[in-house]
């Protein structure tokens, strides 16, 4: 008797704890919510300290604008530097150095007006002729950078690199001019309605001639040969070991920029990433999909889409593979969602397109173009077997082996294994065996032609759906896969021309139409990415190409109680 | 023994020579290129960026090109920084990487042979037992396995130690530990087996027969004749720790080397993977000279070239 009184007086005890504890969660988030959204705290500090802690997975390999090639760069770029415009929280392009911009009738010509109080962080005006040496000076021969690729659009910004063209290394032939210190003219070599954009990637920052010059040798190799025009400026660097921000005081918009400090160490293992965020070292930290199970369910983790998405390449060289019967009885015999669930498990979505969704809207209605193209083919084995046998008759064969390149990664070679069992298991008389391969061997084979089926994927350079579809024109460089279809490559080089940005939306949606209806690849996912984040972390910024992270919008609130 | 050493110095430039020399071609063989986006860059673009680095060139051209600089002493450019020397990413990487290194090899040493030398001592006691099994489980266990679990247990979850990063001597303990658990198995296993061998000699039981107490025994000839074994593992262990373990520095994020040693292959970082290689073959040819020359200091019987006139 006595004993049940006790266990009913601790149940209740139990029960009421267990409602105040959820109150109080409840209440922690309701005032966080309305303060965030409420327009007035964007200029009110708050009165805790902004420091923010991260880890990131590599080394800055280059400080150079006109040299990054690689994610890490990119995003500590975006965060100390600023372009023309730059990437605001919905991903569309807002002010950075230009205040406004008009562009001429045809589209190929962008006056921008440049704020006269972006400043570098020596105190001294960004003006337009630091636009004009920074974009000459990725496409010199000398410093050629291994992204000058990406200033394509720009008039003869393509000559200028080829060796034997007339134009090549005359980079005063670019079509860039610096009107006035605030004006900026810049000519395209066609209408790229998505060159705003663009400016906000590093290839397109600005630097000041007159400093770079200055330092020579040392120029960006250390946090203090370096002048700085973005939301923060780089106050420490320690090689190999990590980096601090600091606000940047001379930064036009500094109002807006709330953290005063962050500081990112380098952590290669995730692991230990899980480890520090567990002791509340660092802020954030990304998963892989080990750790992934491990927490899910957990209120701090974090699912976002990505706008790379990985295929099978199906080369064309291979007899075989010329059918289209069969190309579509592959696409249809194995099971990506299991592939994306089971063995992926990050975030990653299934994807039956090539263009990304989330990625690109259109001009008007601003609808997704995965929307309004929506998806090319499902699993399905029995049409896969029906499509296959068809193939196999047309072909006039009754077994076929293929090659399946792949990478080497644990994460890939499990994919390949997977998708092979079930193209073996779902298509009667297929053979595939895999060859994994270390990553650059993989793409010098890929661009030999010296495969069957290979494991591919591709990021976005620009946030367009151009980046994907141009990749498949007859002889493209990046086609690599014996794929050509007249009515593609007119749809996509009339596209580039087309100065009506509704027609050009068309035809590229029509252009994806057409490269599923020859199945000339097999998509397989979009990726994702999962990770970690304190919930006191407010304001995260991400991107979808070029950097990951802006730092400009974010805030700590929360963190002490 | 001048002579002799300058003989030894004059094949050790020539061995670093050989090895340049078959690094060189081996890694030309490597496909792909070093360029960080080469999955995006077309073949004219990568034709130009090939130019600027001159790796159109002929490979004996690139070859010869390759060993005047390094004659100079200039290792190049690495691809993966920008306009970073291979020289400073060695002169960086190395100091993290062999203080940890020297750490472990220190507090390994001394333990394992302490270990070693009490085992053999009480030799089949339960002490000579118990020193055996930490030393098969120092070597079966891979030393990341250690770090993982100190990393965990006192790093995150005891919180007496830090959880990884490369600042005050505090941080040292965890990496140094975890590396030093390999050496103390290996050290102490060798002690035993050589002072049990030491202890069951002739003159051994001559000296104690003779009335020398047993502290000289064990010290004075025990100990420092089983020490020659010891010295030839230590030397190319002492490498392998200094020049960096790629997963105990992942694992505690120290800005050590030897990330470089694997990662430089994997992107054809050429400089790098040439740079890493002539500097690792280095210490190992010094080495090698130093432990040689060593040998001569404890055990006269070996006195290399100089000792016999």
């Amino acid at each position: 008797m006595k004993k049940s009184k006790w266990s009913l007086l601790l149940t209740l005890v139990l029960v009421l704890s267990m409602f105040l504890a959820a109150c109080s969660g409840g209440d922690k988030d309701n005032t966080s919510d309305s303060k965030g959204g409420e327009g007035e705290k964007a200029t009110e500090k708050p009165n805790e300290p902004q420091v923010l802690n991260l880890v990131d997975s590599s080394e800055i390999p280059s400080m150079d604008s006109s040299q990054a090639t690689d994610a890490v760069s990119f995003e500590v770029m975006n965060n100390v530097f600023e372009g023309l415009y730059r990437l605001d929280k919905d991903n569309q392009p807002t002010e950075g150095v230009a205040a406004s911009h008009t562009v001429s009738e045809d589209g190929t010509v962008y006056t921008f007006k440049l704020n006269p109080d972006a400043k570098w962080s020596d105190g001294s005006q960004v003006v337009a002729k630091d636009f004009v040496y920074a974009w000459q000076k990725a496409l010199h021969p000398d410093t050629l950078s291994e992204y000058a690729y990406i200033m394509g659009p720009v008039k003869n910004a393509n000559a200028i690199q080829t060796d034997g063209d007339p134009l090549y290394g005359k980079v005063d032939q670019l079509g860039v001019k610096a009107v006035d210190d605030t004006t900026l003219e810049v000519t395209l070599e066609a209408p790229a309605p998505y060159f705003l954009g663009l400016t906000g990637f590093a290839t397109f920052y600005p630097q000041k001639e007159e400093y770079v010059k200055k330092q020579g040798d040392k120029f960006s190799l250390e946090a203090d040969t370096m002048i700085y025009n973005g939301p923060f400026v780089l106050s420490e660097w320690k090689h190999n070991e990590g980096w601090q921000y600091k606000k940047n005081d001379q930064y036009w918009d500094k109002d807006t920029v709330k953290l005063d400090e962050i500081n990112v160490k380098i952590v290669k293992d995730v692991a230990t990433g899980v480890n520090l965020y567990e002791t509340g070292q660092v802020d954030s930290v990304g998963l892989n999909s080990e750790f992934v199970d491990q927490f899910e369910g957990n209120e701090d983790i974090t699912k976002r889409g990505e706008a790379t998405v990985f295929f099978l390449r199906i080369n064309q060289k291979k007899e075989e593979l010329k059918n289209v019967n069969i190309r579509k009885a592959i696409d249809m015999a194995y099971d990506k969602k299991s592939l994306v669930d089971v063995l992926l498990n990050n975030g990653s979505t299934p994807a039956y397109y090539l263009v990304p969704g989330e990625f690109t809207f259109s001009p008007e209605g601003n609808e997704d173009f995965r929307k309004t193209n929506g998806d090319f083919g499902k699993f399905d084995p029995k049409e896969a077997k029906k499509l296959w046998e068809k193939g196999l008759e047309e072909i006039g064969k009754k077994e076929v082996s293929i090659e399946f390149l792949n990478y080497d990664s644990d994460g890939a070679k499990k994919d390949g294994e997977y998708i092979k069992n079930q193209l073996e298991k779902n298509l009667p008389g297929l053979k595939v065996s895999i060859k994994a391969q270390p990553f650059k061997q993989k793409l010098e084979l890929e661009s030999n032609g010296e495969y069957d089926i290979s494991y591919a994927g591709w990021g976005p350079d620009y946030q367009d759906p151009m980046t994907f579809i141009d990749m498949f024109v007859t002889d493209g460089a990046h086609n690599q896969m014996n794929y050509s279809n007249p009515k593609y490559d007119e749809l996509v080089n009339n596209a580039k021309k087309e100065t009506d940005v509704n027609k050009r939306w068309e035809m590229m949606l029509e252009a994806e139409k057409v490269l599923f209806e020859d199945q000339a690849i097999s998509p397989i996912y979009q990726r994702g990415l999962t990770g970690l984040r304190k919930p006191y972390v407010k304001g995260t910024v991400n991107h979808l190409f070029g950097a990951d992270t802006s730092y400009k919008w974010m805030y700590i609130e929360g963190k002490q109680k | 023994m001048l002579r002799y050493i300058t003989q030894r110095i004059l094949y050790m430039l020539l061995t670093l020579l050989v090895i340049a020399t078959i690094t060189f071609f081996l890694m030309k063989l490597l496909p792909g290129s070093p360029f960080n986006n080469q999955d995006k860059l077309t073949e004219t673009q990568r034709y130009a960026l090939n130019e600027k680095y001159g790796l159109n060139d002929p490979v004996p051209v690139q070859y010869i090109n390759y060993i005047t600089k390094l004659a100079q002493g200039d290792l190049g450019y690495t691809f993966q920084f920008d306009g970073r020397t291979v020289n400073s990413l060695i002169v960086n990487g190395m100091g993290p990487s062999a203080t940890v290194g020297f750490e472990a090899l220190l507090f390994g040493t001394i333990v394992g042979l302490l270990l070693g030398i009490l085992a053999a001592l009480r030799h089949n006691t339960f002490l000579d037992y118990g020193a055996m099994v930490i030393a098969v489980f120092g070597i079966a266990i891979p030393s990341f396995v250690f770090a993982g679990l100190l990393q965990y247990y006192i790093g995150v979850k005891l919180e007496w130690l830090p959880v990884a990063f490369w600042n005050g001597p505090e941080y040292h303990i965890l990496p140094a530990f975890s590396l030093s658990v390999g050496v103390i198995a290996t050290v102490a296993r060798f002690m035993r087996t050589e002072m049990l061998e030491i202890l069951g000699t002739d003159y051994i039981l001559m000296a104690r027969s003779k009335g020398v107490s047993k502290s000289s025994v064990i010290f004075k000839h025990s100990v420092r004749n089983s020490l020659i074994p010891i010295v030839t593992i230590l030397g190319p262990m002492a490498i392998g720790l200094i020049t960096g373990s790629l997963v105990i520095e992942n694992i505690f994020a120290i800005p050590g080397i030897g990330e470089q040693f694997v990662k430089a292959i994997q992107v054809n970082d050429y400089p790098v993977i040439m740079g890493t290689t002539i500097f690792y073959s280095f210490l190992i040819v010094a080495i090698i000279l130093i432990v040689d020359i060593l040998y001569g200091i404890i055990d006269p019987r070996i006195r290399v070239a100089g000792g016999k006139s």
